[in-house]
């Protein structure tokens, strides 16, 4: 059993150093005084100070961080409706189609999602006049619907494994449905909702495709930004900007960590 | 329970039905159903010189005349054209290859985890999970660094004398390769990890029992009892991975054309909104199959759930 264990560590191993090695490369050149990306000329942080001056790129990182807050707050709110349809209403009709609307997103590839919600907008505002103008709307909209979908991968495996006889006994007493459901059921997922946000939060962040489509003029998110300057070549000034995305990612995984691991009974 | 306790709990009970399902299905039916309908409506479109470009699929004409003109033309162009079809079929073998080269890395990892000791699982998770967390766009970015014809690898490999001249490795289909593993293996990994935890260990014990050997055991109970992970993992990375867009944009080449790639040249420098709506059409009629058969994993994995 020991012998035959090597092997498999190996390329445990060698996976972490696959996922982990660019990460690290890219924080350890954020910090090199040349702009070439292979030769390292000495520390600095000068790539740093060019980011928090670069207007463009704090404009485009404010839309998308508004953006990503938005969306994740209707994400949840709309993701946790559909895992508790799924959990708790049983086999009513309609069930396997929800089932599908819900997992489709998790696997449609960008593009098509991205041209598809933009061929709607266009169509929608010939008809209603709605809505006028691309941006923060539409982008948002296009979010939601992925992420509405992950939110409610992550709430409804919480759903699915939580105690139901808090809530019957609540019931028993005499507690509305509504009131249960605020003061029994949202506590006891609420790690759930706060992953989930955080997880619709990072993907709206993220996506880069489906905003170039359904964008508009004056409406430059922040992967679009990096995208530009990422087909230029490569630019130090984007290593800083992962650094600064990875310390914060970290940050916030250790304190979530922590904070959920203090918790009595886990 | 009182007397008015029924109709009441009832009446809420309907509302809750009527909110959970009927919110979701209304909001996934509008932005995510009809943008459907209006793409095939518009893959059978002409384009035109107009805000937005292309021509009306009807027009009334007086006397209560409907006219609706289907066009063909974009999928006639599709099939005509040979570099539509090279790219289906390319899309499809990176997809295949990358979905591989992903079972292959991931299935021993996701193992390693979940027969690693239960208080090393949580740390060894949070760290496949953590990548997936940074910016997609910037860790495709940090391998343009490494496959450089300057670039770390290059580096590397003549420093160990393996290659006496820089490789051009960036900008081919190698390093669509290696960057869609490096994004994707995270989703090989996790359904992967979570179906390998729940497999029974007293079927192994008895196995060992018996006098199986480790590795008989592993092939004839552990492998076949993973297959909907298996399934499940290779559909989260093939069917996104075949309309992917980024990693060939940025780190393929000219012999590494994909759909998701043509399509976005189609709709962005040619502004050809109705050929890009049939090239999305035909993808997705692509992708329908492998869909289903991870719709159905899916459902054998929630039922098989202790």
């Amino acid at each position: 059993m020991k012998r035959r264990a090597w092997p498999l560590l190996g390329v445990l191993a060698f996976g972490y150093a696959f996922l982990y090695v660019p990460i690290l490369l890219l924080i350890f050149y954020s910090f090199n005084e040349s702009r070439l990306v292979t030769v390292w000329s000495g520390f600095s942080v000068k790539w740093y100070g060019e980011l928090l001056h670069n207007r463009q790129l704090l404009d485009a990182a404010w839309l998308s961080i508004r953006i990503a807050a938005t969306n994740a707050t209707v994400a949840v709110v709309l993701g946790t409706l559909a895992a508790n349809a799924l959990v708790r209403h049983g086999r009513f009709r309609g069930r396997t189609g929800l089932e599908l609307l819900l997992t489709a997103p998790l696997v449609m590839p960008d593009v098509i999602i991205g041209l598809s919600l933009l061929l709607l907008f266009v169509a929608l505002r010939e008809l209603i006049g709605w809505p006028d103008g691309r941006g923060f709307t539409t982008i948002t909209i296009a979010h939601i619907t992925f992420s509405m979908a992950y939110v409610a991968v992550v709430v409804r495996s919480r759903l699915g494994q939580m105690d139901a006889s808090l809530e019957e006994a609540a019931m028993d007493l005499g507690a509305r449905p509504l009131g249960v459901y605020r003061q029994i059921t949202l506590p006891l997922i609420a790690p759930a909702l706060l992953s989930g946000w955080l997880l619709a939060f990072t993907l709206s962040l993220d996506d880069l495709v489906i905003a170039s489509f359904v964008s508009g003029p004056g409406a430059t998110t922040l992967p679009m930004v990096v995208y530009s300057s990422v087909r230029m070549g490569v630019s130090p000034q984007i290593n800083a900007l992962a650094t600064l995305i990875v310390a914060v990612v970290t940050l916030a995984v250790v304190i979530a960590g922590i904070s959920l691991g203090r918790k009595p009974g886990r | 329970m009182s007397i008015g306790a029924g109709p009441q709990s009832q009446g809420s009970r309907r509302l809750s039905r009527l909110v959970n399902i009927g919110i979701p299905y209304v909001w996934l039916g509008v932005f995510f159903l009809l943008p459907f309908v209006i793409v095939l409506q518009i893959s059978v479109a002409e384009p035109a010189l107009a805000q937005p470009p292309y021509t009306a699929l009807w027009e009334w004409i007086d006397d209560g005349l409907l006219q609706i003109q289907i066009n063909l033309r974009n999928f006639m162009l599709i099939g005509e054209d040979d570099i539509y079809l090279a790219a289906f079929l390319n899309s499809l073998w990176v997809a295949l290859v990358c979905t591989l080269l992903c079972l292959l890395l991931g299935y021993p990892m996701a193992y390693a985890i979940a027969t690693a000791p239960e208080r090393w699982r949580v740390l060894l998770l949070m760290l496949i999970v953590l990548p997936f967390w940074t910016s997609f766009l910037i860790r495709v970015y940090a391998w343009i660094g490494i496959l450089n014809s300057g670039g770390l690898l290059n580096t590397f490999l003549l420093w160990l004398g393996v290659i006496d001249q820089p490789m051009q490795i960036l900008h081919t289909q190698t390093a669509v390769y290696i960057g869609i593993l490096y994004s994707y293996l995270p989703f090989m990994i996790l359904p992967l990890y979570a179906n390998l935890t729940r497999l029974d260990p007293t079927l192994l014990e008895a196995a060992e029992d018996l006098g199986c050997r480790p590795m008989r055991a592993f092939v004839e109970i552990t492998l076949p009892l993973s297959k909907p992970g298996i399934i499940a993992g290779s559909m989260l990375v093939f069917i996104p991975v075949v309309g992917e867009f980024v990693i060939p944009d940025l780190l393929g080449g000219p012999d590494s054309l994909m759909v998701g790639k043509l399509l976005w040249t189609e709709f962005f420098s040619n502004q050809d909104w109705p050929l890009a709506s049939a090239l999305a059409i035909l993808l997705l009629g692509l992708l329908v199959v492998p869909f289903v058969l991870m719709q159905r994993m899916q459902q054998t994995m929630d039922e098989t759930q202790p």
